[in-house]
């Protein structure tokens, strides 16, 4: 195979700007790219001018090998343009179609040069064609990664939104918990509940888990770290909600939860106030409408 | 600063550990104290905390022997104030401090050891019975 | 991996452990990490300045903030010459001391971090590398 310099693909884009521009972009747009409306032709037209410039640079400066340093800046813009679209709701194949599209006006651009012999041409083609899809594949796995950064930026999101602590009186909290617990999702639990007992100087947290799927041994180990946390930092933690199947299964795999806890959010509520030296009565009917009118005797008094 | 100062305030001592302690001094607090139990009689000892960045194994281990040697000397340790993110970082290392009482505030450890006083004191006055 | 900011303190004595512990705190702070992270690694940081002060016979730690790929972490490389550690998995287990610990210190250490590594050999040294990502 005849050896293809960059500098030869690099000069062929000098050269033939003025028709691949126009073929590049007109094929990215037969593709779709501006249908949805996100981005302008403006804009495209913008990228895509300035990533043949900066492709030519590369190959004039280091060839067509895409792991040398002359290609950060050409990498540095995809990476741009990647992230963008992934941000703006583009597919993975319309995002590519940028690099892939660019093959077709490359191409008619070699085959309409007339110094070029049969062999240099099929090289260049084969070389050209390496160059584009290892660009392709660069702008697609940066793709990913965006779309990765933006699912896990929403799971923090959730998890933050899933974990209120509510105060049930003063100095009682419930951490009302919903969803399965994860190392990271305790982790914010955690952080929120011991941050709401030192603001409210809350001296009993109870941790319902009525909303919590199963309880494994991981999730228990969790739990008992957030009582064990609030414990030292002198509060007091009870669990309430635990599901009667839920209970089996943890008899069933070991699962032992050396902490107080009660059937339901109101049992553990009572036993809070209880430790609290209060307690809840039930009034005589009527009483409690009598209690809204000044009574007679104190008037007299 | 070569010893953290260590007050009296009526029958529990008070320690508020506000610098940055290298070893030494962590171990001559845990030297001072169990002499100033002794010397005063103190039934509680409240170990104020809140200013502490961070708590590594040496310093929870003071805090575990503080609180068994005043045991052994019939006063009651209460650690008060951890900050939140000492407390979990104290758990993920490994220490659960078990036979430390603790307190939210110096307010709070001061009604726990009152309260243990006087339900001492009333088992006292039952004894007497 | 690119270090933009490297720092050395030389653990001799045990203020020098203090000294650590406050190097640790500026450097994660300035890798922005959250306040129970940077928490964390202060802690693992004392540990591991002590183990190498009281069984390494003194040494050092480097501090690195790293970036990779814009993720930014801090590590501490901690390098002694003393006796090294015989059999690591047993050295890693809670409640292990040779010395006057609670035996805490390295698996302390390791789970308060997101990497952890340890290389030693006996007479001629141990060394420890921990970090903590953003």
């Amino acid at each position: 195979m005849t050896d293809v310099a960059g500098s030869d693909i690099a000069s062929l884009v000098s050269r033939n700007e003025q028709t691949i521009l126009p073929e590049w972009l007109e094929l990215q747009k037969k593709a779709g790219t501006l249908n949805t409306g996100r981005i302008s032709e403006g804009e495209l037209q913008s990228q895509s001018q300035n990533f043949l410039h900066l492709l030519r640079d590369a190959l004039a400066k280091g060839g067509n090998d895409v792991s040398n340093p002359v290609y950060e800046p050409a990498k540095a813009m995809l990476n741009d343009l990647s992230r963008s679209r992934a941000l703006q709701g583009f597919t993975p194949s319309e995002t590519a179609t940028f690099i892939f599209s660019l093959k077709e006006p490359l191409f008619n651009a070699l085959n309409r040069d007339q110094t070029l012999s049969p062999e240099k041409i099929a090289a260049t083609v084969w070389t050209t064609t390496l160059l584009l899809d290892e660009l392709g594949l660069f702008t697609l796995e940066i793709f990913q990664k965006s779309r990765e950064e933006v699912i896990i930026r929403q799971q923090r999101e959730i998890a933050e939104l899933s974990t209120p602590v509510v105060k049930l009186w003063d100095g009682i909290l419930a951490l009302p918990l919903i969803g399965t617990l994860d190392s990271q999702r305790t982790q914010v639990v955690m952080e929120n509940l011991l941050q709401t007992i030192v603001d409210d100087e809350a001296e009993i947290a109870i941790i319902d888990i009525t909303g919590v799927p199963t309880v494994d041994t991981l999730t228990a180990q969790h739990l008992l770290k957030t009582v064990a946390a609030a414990r030292l930092m002198g509060a007091d933690c009870m669990i309430s909600g635990i599901r009667p199947q839920i209970a089996q299964t943890m008899v069933h795999l070991g699962v032992e939860l050396n902490v107080i806890s009660k059937a339901t959010l109101a049992d553990a509520f009572g036993l809070a106030l209880r430790q609290t030296g209060r307690t809840v009565t039930r009034i005589k009917k009527g009483e409690w409408q009598a209690g809204l009118k000044p009574k007679a005797g104190e008037q007299g008094a | 600063m070569d010893r953290i100062p260590i007050l009296k305030f009526g029958n529990a001592l008070l320690v508020t550990i506000q610098v940055d302690m290298h070893d030494r001094l962590a171990t001559t607090l845990e030297e001072d104290l169990t002499s100033k139990i002794v010397a005063h009689s103190a039934r509680g000892v409240l170990i104020d905390i809140s200013a502490l960045e961070i708590v590594d194994s040496f310093i929870g281990r003071m805090l575990d022997n503080i609180a068994a040697v005043s045991r052994i000397l019939d006063a009651d340790t209460v650690v008060v104030g951890m900050r939140p993110a000492v407390a979990i970082t104290l758990v993920e290392l490994g220490l659960s401090l078990a036979g430390v009482k603790t307190a939210l505030n110096v307010e709070r450890g001061m009604a726990l050891i009152e309260g243990r006083l006087s339900e001492s004191e009333a088992d006292d006055a039952d004894d007497e019975d | 991996m690119p270090t933009t900011k490297t720092e050395r303190v030389e653990i001799r004595q045990s203020d020098d452990v203090v000294r650590v512990r406050q190097q640790t705190r500026t450097l994660a702070v300035e890798v922005g990490l959250s306040l129970v992270d940077q928490t964390k690694i202060v802690t693992a940081s004392s540990e591991l300045a002590r183990n190498t002060l009281d069984y390494g016979g003194g040494g050092e730690v480097v501090l690195e903030i790293l970036d990779q790929a814009g993720r930014r972490g801090l590590r501490l490389t901690f390098e002694d010459r003393g006796a090294g550690i015989p059999d690591i998995e047993q050295a890693l287990k809670d409640g292990f001391t040779t010395g006057k610990g609670m035996g805490l210190g390295l698996g302390g250490a390791k789970r308060l971090c997101n990497e952890f590594s340890i290389a030693s050999k006996p007479g001629e040294g141990t060394k420890v590398i921990i970090a903590r990502w953003k």
